[in-house]
């Protein structure tokens, strides 16, 4: 395996990690390719083949009516992301794209609150290599949970 | 009233009606308790499951009624059961797995095993041991298997939808439902095939009633949500009709969609963006069906257990489980119909997007049950209001009123009061 885009894509969940904690919307739609797949999904629904999703997006628009939604239409309490995510492990690579997953860890904290651990699960991949640089064609969060902590807002 | 701090033991209603309702009918563990009791375990039936989520012989899922966990199974005839999911000799919930297929069910601590239908087949060294001659141990002469089954339940099942009851007295599922609210069943439950798409699970820090309430509420959707104010999905100005059966307790707010954008209703309403525009149509790309028959939203209450959800192409079942006084998981089961085409399940999971914990729409529900609960918390002696539309309760061709809310705490004073 080649060091330098394992170092490059370990630097871009790290920067994925950043936006969303930082609640860098702009940033964080910039990461994926214009047709990408963004899915929040319950691993039940996931390990039995059922398709539906927590949260389902396809391109870019309806990434953007996703922040829209959150920083204007969605009524819910405020608070705070931080995301701590493994080290990526690549499961194949071709010069032009990497399918690779990592865990994640998704901790809470709302104004009046102590942070809680609100979702955990696995980002499963398929990145692009771009002469922009690495661009999310598709990023599935499969998360443990059985229950969502009342609403899931933010993307994860 | 609003001067008065003493907070009292039990709900108490300052007025005959109920338009005003105590915040204590949400905060009082012991009402709960008789709550389970009165509306889960006794005289009503509880949704279960879709029959889409059992196809095969032995297909179980586990799930709950009230705070009971119970294994709704199809047999080996195919017919389906629904058992408490408690071992009849010591006690233990069995079943841990949430779905699977069984031929039996064995309860692993002293491998007692049951048949699908929940009776007793066997118990290890129900005769005892042989040792030098003699039989040692073992269960008294007179142990009838029989008298040691899991608790069946009575089941009903209508348009692939499965119901129970606990109680062997209670009336029959169509009386219970009525036939004003049967029509909107047997509307969204036409005989299709039911095609299972998924769940959506979330746990809400609230009283069950209030979910219930959320949907006997017509006057909140043209406000909190600024989707269905909008892009004209629901709203006051739109056609619609709220009805409910005769005992008041279950109710279909029924409505169809206007022309959204600006006009005469929407001056004044925050929520109402004029200028929002979707990058994304999709989310909206609604094909009229020919069994809606007009409405495209009909939003059912069947009290206490579940809600029926047709907005436009997205079709759930929202199942409400209790755990404790202020709080309830809710579960949404997403289906579509066996002659969907691909488009359409596509369109249905889209619009998906809208419900749901991290709904477009639905997301603003549980946050605002989360903070009723906290405002009740506080404030236990004090009472809410739900006067809008007047104190009476009856049927009504508009959506600017609290009947329904009133309706289902008229029906829920004279079971919990007897
Ligand atoms: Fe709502």
């Amino acid at each position: 395996m080649n060091m330098e885009i394992y170092l490059q894509l370990t630097q871009f969940y790290q920067e994925y990690a950043a936006n969303v904690d930082a609640a860098e919307w702009d940033s964080w739609i910039e990461m994926f390719t214009e047709d990408c797949t963004y899915r929040i999904q319950a691993r039940e629904n996931h390990e039995r083949n059922l398709p539906m999703a927590a949260l389902s997006l396809e391109g870019k628009g309806m990434l953007k009516d996703r922040i829209y939604g959150i920083t204007e239409t969605i009524f819910h309490d405020p608070y705070m992301q931080n995301h701590v995510v493994s080290a990526p492990r690549i499961k194949s690579l071709t010069p032009e794209l990497i399918d690779c997953e990592a865990n994640y860890a998704v901790f809470r904290t709302k104004n009046d609150g102590i942070a809680q651990v609100f979702n955990v699960g696995r980002y499963i991949d398929r990145i692009r290599n771009t002469p922009d640089g690495l661009k999310i064609e598709s990023r599935i969060c499969v998360f443990d949970n059985d229950m969502i902590l009342n609403s899931l807002i933010y993307p994860i | 009233m609003s001067n008065e701090t003493h907070i009292p033991m039990r709900p108490v209603w300052d007025q005959p009606d109920t338009s005003r309702i105590p915040f204590k009918v949400y905060t009082d563990e012991q009402t709960h308790q008789k709550e389970l009791e009165k509306l889960f375990y006794q005289n009503h039936w509880c949704y279960v499951g879709l029959e889409a989520e059992i196809p095969e012989h032995g297909d179980f899922k586990r799930t709950v009624i009230g705070e009971r966990s119970v294994i709704m199974v199809r047999g080996a005839d195919g017919e389906i059961n629904v058992v408490e999911n408690v071992c009849a000799h010591r006690g233990m919930r069995f079943c841990r797995k949430k779905h699977g297929n069984a031929k039996e069910f064995v309860c692993p601590y002293h491998q007692w095993n049951y048949d699908l239908k929940g009776n007793l087949q066997g118990v290890p060294f129900r005769r005892g041991v042989k040792q030098d001659g003699q039989v040692k141990g073992g269960m008294p002469k007179d142990f009838k298997p029989a008298d040691h089954g899991l608790t069946q339940l009575r089941v009903a099942q209508r348009g692939g939808v499965v119901f129970a009851t606990f109680d062997q007295e209670a009336e029959s599922f169509e009386d219970f439902v009525g036939p004003e609210m049967l029509h909107y069943f047997d509307r969204m439950f036409n005989g299709r095939k039911l095609k299972l798409l998924g769940y959506n699970k979330q746990r809400i820090p609230g009283n069950w009633k209030l979910m219930m309430e959320n949907i006997k509420d017509p006057y909140h959707p043209g406000l909190l949500h600024t989707w269905f104010v909008t892009f004209g999905l629901w709203r006051a100005d739109n056609r619609s009709e709220l009805k409910m059966d005769k005992h008041h307790r279950h109710a279909a707010m029924i409505s169809t969609r206007g022309e959204g954008g600006k006009n005469a209703q929407t001056t004044g309403v925050s929520s109402f963006k004029e200028e929002m525009k979707l990058h994304d149509p999709r989310f909206l790309d609604v094909e009229v069906e020919p069994w809606w028959n007009g409405p495209t939203a009909v939003m059912m209450t069947l009290f206490p257990s579940v809600i029926l959800q047709q907005q436009v192409n997205s079709v759930s079942t929202r199942h409400i489980q209790p755990n404790g006084h202020d709080s309830f998981d809710f579960v949404w089961t997403h289906f579509g119909y066996e002659d969907d085409t691909e488009e359409m399940t596509e369109r249905r999971l889209r619009q998906a997007n809208l419900f749901g914990p991290a709904g477009f729409v639905s997301a603003d529900d549980g946050e605002v049950i989360e903070f009723s609960q906290e405002g009740f918390e506080q404030k236990p002696f004090h009472r809410s209001l739900a006067e809008l539309g007047g104190r009476e309760i009856g049927d009504t061709d508009h959506m600017v009123s609290e009947t329904l809310i009133r309706g289902m705490y008229e029906y829920w004073r004279k079971q919990m009061e007897d």
